[in-house]
């Protein structure tokens, strides 16, 4: 299993996730970081289940819209939810509360497991928004979108960097994988493994600083100094200030939701 | 090793973002646009090498090679890896969106620590000391990476300690792989290519 993982990962070369087109498309980059972002404040500081729950149903509609592949989409979370099924296992021995049942004189509590419960659906909520709004447009674009919205120009331009090497990176990777299979070399636990993965980390460092260097001089040689220009203009157009607000007052009925007294 | 949304406290997260804010901040200052194809190609490298699973048993663990790249890159490290993690999250769903402050100083911090300890180390004649230095970087950041981990999840609630108890030893096997595998990589590249150390990045 891990085999299958490690090459539909390495393979991603900053594309966006595979979807059909959709209205969600047409939205503004940059209203689509930001809804996001304010998305994921405004669930993870939720205190009740009401606003964490109608929460995950809007990411649900909003995966739904965005013509995302749902079993796809559905396999990336289950990896999280792996994680979080051993929290919910351990939470509710560990906080005090109404007693469920016990086992081995540890009794689990009510509230371990519904605060167990409680950041399950707000880490799946704020993923399946990420994946709906930003991971449908390609990395790329997720970094002008950000460099219009003003996150410092190194860092955007690293990201960029990135996301055009990893490619050319993983390529090297695979081809030199490719070379050890070729002479039978299986992955085990034992040192000789370790050793050859150590080297095969080792040689792909050398190479890739090589060719950073090459990189960095090709580009010096057609005149870089130091900039990319973003060229496309972002323009908010009315599909743009009719989601934003429909997004920000449904935001604001989450926080209206985590008003106590609502509650009691 | 990455957190998930939700369940740090919000102490916890607002410490860690301020943090890392800071790290990439002086990350940024040292880092000049003449250096940005290298530290985009290394940052790219330890994304790929965070897919390598290696088999342990009937599981299997990833490498996560940060004690390398902190002695490569130093305060860089923390950009990079910023970077990284943001496209994990965003496209892979590895972590959250919140926390990622948190989760780039677990991995960024013990980066840059390592960069201050094995400066000298790294940088001996014999390619034995040097990969000797190399192996206690490797297995040295995972150990303040876990402990971080297990801070930031024990200082979140009472609740979360046995959680954040459990941290460390799982993350006794990582430590002795990235330990072997960091020893032959700096050993080669100090057979291969020693200038790649010895010269200094920065």
């Amino acid at each position: 299993m891990s085999q299958g993982l490690e090459h539909s990962l390495t393979s991603w070369s900053g594309q966006a996730l595979k979807h059909q087109a959709s209205w969600i498309d047409d939205i503004d980059a940059r209203v689509r970081v930001v809804c996001s972002g304010l998305f994921a404040l405004v669930v993870v500081s939720s205190q009740h289940f009401v606003p964490a729950l109608l929460g995950l149903l809007c990411a649900f509609l909003l995966v739904k819209s965005s013509k995302l592949n749902i079993k796809r989409t559905l396999r990336r979370v289950v990896a999280m939810d792996l994680f979080m099924l051993m929290l919910i296992c351990v939470l509710p021995f560990t906080t005090p509360g109404d007693p469920i049942f016990s086992v081995f004189g540890l009794t689990a509590s009510w509230q371990g497991l519904l605060h167990a419960l409680l950041i399950t659906v707000k880490a799946n909520a704020v993923l399946l928004v990420l994946f709906s709004l930003v991971a449908t447009m390609s990395a790329s674009t997720l970094g002008h979108a950000l460099a219009h919205l003003k996150v410092p120009d190194k860092l955007v331009h690293l990201m960029l960097f990135m996301v055009r090497y990893l490619d050319v990176i993983s390529q090297e990777y695979k081809k030199m994988r490719r070379a050890m299979q070729a002479r039978a070399f299986v992955l085990r636990t034992n040192r000789h493994t370790w050793k050859s993965i150590g080297y095969l980390f080792g040689m792909l460092l050398i190479r890739s600083v090589e060719r950073a260097e090459r990189i960095s001089d090709a580009m010096k040689c057609r005149g870089f100094c130091g900039r990319y220009y973003l060229n496309d203009e972002m323009k908010i157009g009315r599909v743009d200030v009719v989601f934003g607000v429909a997004f920000l007052c449904f935001l604001v009925l989450l926080i209206g939701l985590n008003i106590d007294d609502l509650f009691k | 090793m990455h957190i998930v949304d939700g369940a740090l406290s919000s102490p916890v997260l607002i410490t860690g973002a301020v943090l890392t804010v800071i790290g990439v901040f002086i990350g940024l200052k040292k880092m000049d646009y003449d250096h940005l194809p290298l530290v985009g190609v290394l940052a790219s490298v330890f994304f790929i090498a965070s897919y390598i699973h290696l088999p342990l048993g009937f599981s299997s663990v990833h490498l996560i090679m940060n004690g390398l790249l902190g002695i490569l890159l130093g305060w860089v490290a923390f950009p990079a890896l910023l970077v990284a993690l943001l496209l994990q999250v965003i496209f892979f769903g590895f972590g959250g969106l919140l926390v990622l402050g948190v989760n780039t100083l677990n991995i960024a911090l013990p980066a840059v620590i390592i960069y201050y300890l094995c400066y000298k180390g790294i940088r001996h004649e014999s390619a034995k000391v040097a990969a000797i230095w190399g192996a206690i970087g490797g297995a040295g950041a995972i150990i303040i990476t876990s402990l971080m981990v297990a801070f930031s999840l024990a200082l979140s609630g009472e609740s979360f300690v046995l959680a954040a108890k459990a941290v460390l030893p799982a993350h006794i096997p990582i430590m002795i792989i990235e330990g072997f595998v960091s020893y032959a990589a700096v050993y080669l590249i100090h057979t291969v290519k020693p200038e790649f150390i010895t010269k200094d990045a920065h």
